[in-house]
């Protein structure tokens, strides 16, 4: 039943970049299931891996230096990391496609937008020439562009930050595609556009029933919008839950911390709360478990300074990768730890 | 977009004047008398006094309808650049010297560009793999290499041992015969800078977010580098060729030195050796000119292919 459901499925995902200063592992190990119709939110601070986890999905990692080392991406019962060339350019753009943070210079500045968007459309669909313009006329009228017409004889920079994300989504879901990546779509944009582009994808999501995978830091965005809720520290998933629960009862102490860390209404007056240090960068990756140094827990602990937490299963769709998150540890390594370095308090990191 | 060349064209006349006050300052004022140059070293002040007469050199220099600068600028507009110091017209010269000149610059001009751009195109195909990098190898190989070098060793093996070329030029040998070597020479010893720029400007290219959205739309490579990079990249392009297409005109100095041939190259290094001061005013002021005309021919293009140029 589960099977059905679900359109993709990332699998162990780890995606190397062979740099000069030494080898960024900027994603590591990385799974996770996205349902048909659902909109699946990717959280994290920027550098953690989020855009290079969907640029692997679309295997668009710039190789080299990059490199998608192990995994599966299993895209309706097929592993997309097995297909050749010609194979997953016909699935890019027309089964998957995706919109990026930069609206101001993702789009091509010597062609027109009508231009670029018939190019995705005739790529994938057959249709005249005439056709695919006339298509093209109705999407940019369809993501909310006045006058389209007029429009999509225009090029890009005759148009506003706001107006050219617009036609990025028209151009993507112009060949109808099941899973939309929106890598930080609208962090780009001021705040009024940010949340008509938003409301636009919920839109077309209830329109064609196109998953989205949404990529982004606004944690805000995520309370509105996503079913299902992965945040990704540091290259690795940390946490991964339906977007209620994640918000009432986190289990890691760094989803805590970001949750913390949102300025809500009401609590005028109060210090903002702030999760001390810094992110660590890929070349310079702590041991064990990744979020220690930064952690409320497990700051001083041996076995969160040497051993990395997995991601494991603690409930119904929950998973999360921390020592100390209830449910996480089996009674074997709660003996393990305690024959080690002794008794420990345990500390549940929710209330 | 007439009205932006013409508009572009009247701009050209400021130019086109300091041009000419530039040189005229330059050769009148700051390179000395030129009439003691032309008489000669045991020359009496009579025959001075005469050439000066004969040139016009006892004009006043500004201040007067028959002033020195009013001439210049005169022979400047209507091409008549007097006779040099052998009493042959200087437009003659010139006109003698431009074809050779042109025979051996255009095919070298249109063999780098045309192979340049294309193997760019290729190289930034294959970027970051072992083809790439020996490309690289052997452009800088190349223009290490001084250019001497390329000459010495063409005229040696190639034409002297092995007899594929003549050595030099010689008046009873056909055109295509005498320019063939100088032009492969030409070539071999542009591909390497102008390869390495063209590679660094795709490569550039390609690391735009349009590029990155090209793909995501399902395009292959080649597409993506002949549709969107390319047009893209014709700009820096377009820049580097039509402002090349001046120096044409000039010939290649070393080139026309070393084999002899007879054209603008020649004459310039002749007719500096010589300080023949009206040949090299005609020289500078033909270059000059065409120089602001591929820059207009330049900016028209620009406006043609990236629509952000706009006519106004």
């Amino acid at each position: 039943m589960k099977e059905d459901k679900t359109l993709l499925r990332v699998e162990g995902l780890s995606t190397h970049f062979m740099t000069e200063d030494g080898l960024a592992k900027a994603v590591q190990e990385v799974s996770l299931e996205i349902n048909s119709g659902e909109t699946f939110a990717l959280v994290g601070e920027s550098g953690c891996g989020k855009s290079v986890t969907a640029l692997s999905i679309m295997r668009l990692v710039p190789d080299p230096p990059g490199k998608i080392v192990a995994g599966k991406i299993m895209f309706r019962g097929r592993n997309l990391l097995e297909l050749s060339d010609r194979q997953m350019r016909r699935i890019r753009g027309n089964r998957i496609a995706m919109i990026f943070q930069e609206p101001m210079t993702s789009l091509n500045p010597v062609y027109t937008v009508g231009n670029q968007i018939v190019e995705a459309i005739r790529l994938h669909q057959k249709r005249s020439e005439s056709e695919a313009w006339a298509l093209a006329t109705e999407m940019l009228g369809t993501v909310g562009i006045p006058d389209p017409e007029q429009r999509v004889t225009e090029y890009p920079h005759q148009m506003s930050g706001g107006m050219r994300q617009r036609v990025m989504v028209a151009m993507a879901v112009s060949c109808n595609p099941t899973l939309l990546i929106a890598d930080e779509p609208t962090t780009a944009l001021d705040v009024t556009i940010q949340a008509q582009i938003l409301d636009l994808l919920d839109g077309l999501q209830k329109q064609n029933g196109m998953s989205i995978l949404l990529i982004t830091h606004d944690l805000g965005i995520v309370a509105e919008r996503a079913e299902d809720v992965a945040v990704m520290y540091a290259s690795r998933i940390v946490e991964v839950a339906d977007c209620e629960t994640l918000f009432a009862e986190p289990l890691h102490p760094y989803t805590e911390g970001l949750l913390k860390s949102v300025p809500r209404l009401g609590f005028a007056g109060e210090r903002l709360y702030t999760i001390p240090g810094t992110v660590p960068e890929p070349l310079g990756f702590p041991s064990g478990c990744k979020f220690h140094p930064r952690c409320p827990i497990g700051a001083g602990d041996k076995r969160c300074q040497n051993d990395e937490p997995q991601l494991r299963q603690v409930g119904d769709g929950r998973c999360v990768a921390c020592w100390y998150a209830r449910g996480y540890e089996t009674e074997a390594e709660r003996n393990e730890y305690e024959s080690k370095y002794g008794k420990h308090e345990r500390i549940s990191s929710q209330g | 977009m007439t009205a932006y060349i013409i508009r572009r064209l009247l701009y050209t006349i400021p130019i086109v004047f300091g041009v000419l006050l530039l040189t005229f300052v330059l050769f009148t004022l700051v390179g000395g008398d030129i009439s003691l140059e032309i008489a000669g070293k045991n020359a009496t002040p009579e025959t001075i006094e005469e050439i000066r007469e004969e040139y016009g050199f006892n004009k006043p220099l500004f201040l007067s309808w028959d002033s020195q600068f009013i001439n210049h600028f005169k022979s400047a507009l209507t091409f008549d650049f007097g006779r040099a110091l052998d009493r042959e017209p200087v437009l003659d010269k010139i006109k003698r010297g431009v074809g050779p000149s042109l025979a051996l610059t255009v095919p070298m001009f249109f063999g780098v560009v045309i192979i340049s751009v294309s193997l760019a195109l290729v190289v930034a195909f294959v970027r970051g793999t072992v083809w790439d990098m020996l490309v690289v190898l052997i452009c800088v190989a190349g223009m290490s290499i001084p250019y001497l070098s390329f000459i010495l060793f063409g005229q040696y093996f190639l034409a002297y041992k092995w007899g594929l070329f003549p050595v030099f030029f010689s008046p009873d040998l056909a055109m295509a015969s005498y320019v063939a070597l100088p032009v492969l020479i030409g070539i071999v010893t542009g591909l390497g800078g102008n390869l390495r720029f063209y590679r660094t400007v795709m490569l550039d290219e390609m690391r735009n977010d349009y590029v990155r959205t090209a793909f995501a739309k399902g395009l292959n490579t080649r597409r993506v580098l002949f549709k969107h990079v390319l047009k893209n990249a014709m700009i820096p392009i377009i820049t580097r060729v039509v402002l090349a297409i001046p120096f044409l005109f000039l010939g290649s100095l070393l080139l026309e030195r070393f084999f002899g041939i007879p054209g603008l190259g020649y004459l310039m290094v002749e007719a500096i050796g010589s300080r023949d001061y009206f040949v090299i005013n005609a020289m500078t002021y033909i270059s000059a000119i065409l120089f602001v005309i591929f820059n207009v021919i330049t900016d028209i293009c620009y406006a043609l292919v990236d629509p952000r140029v706009s006519f106004d």
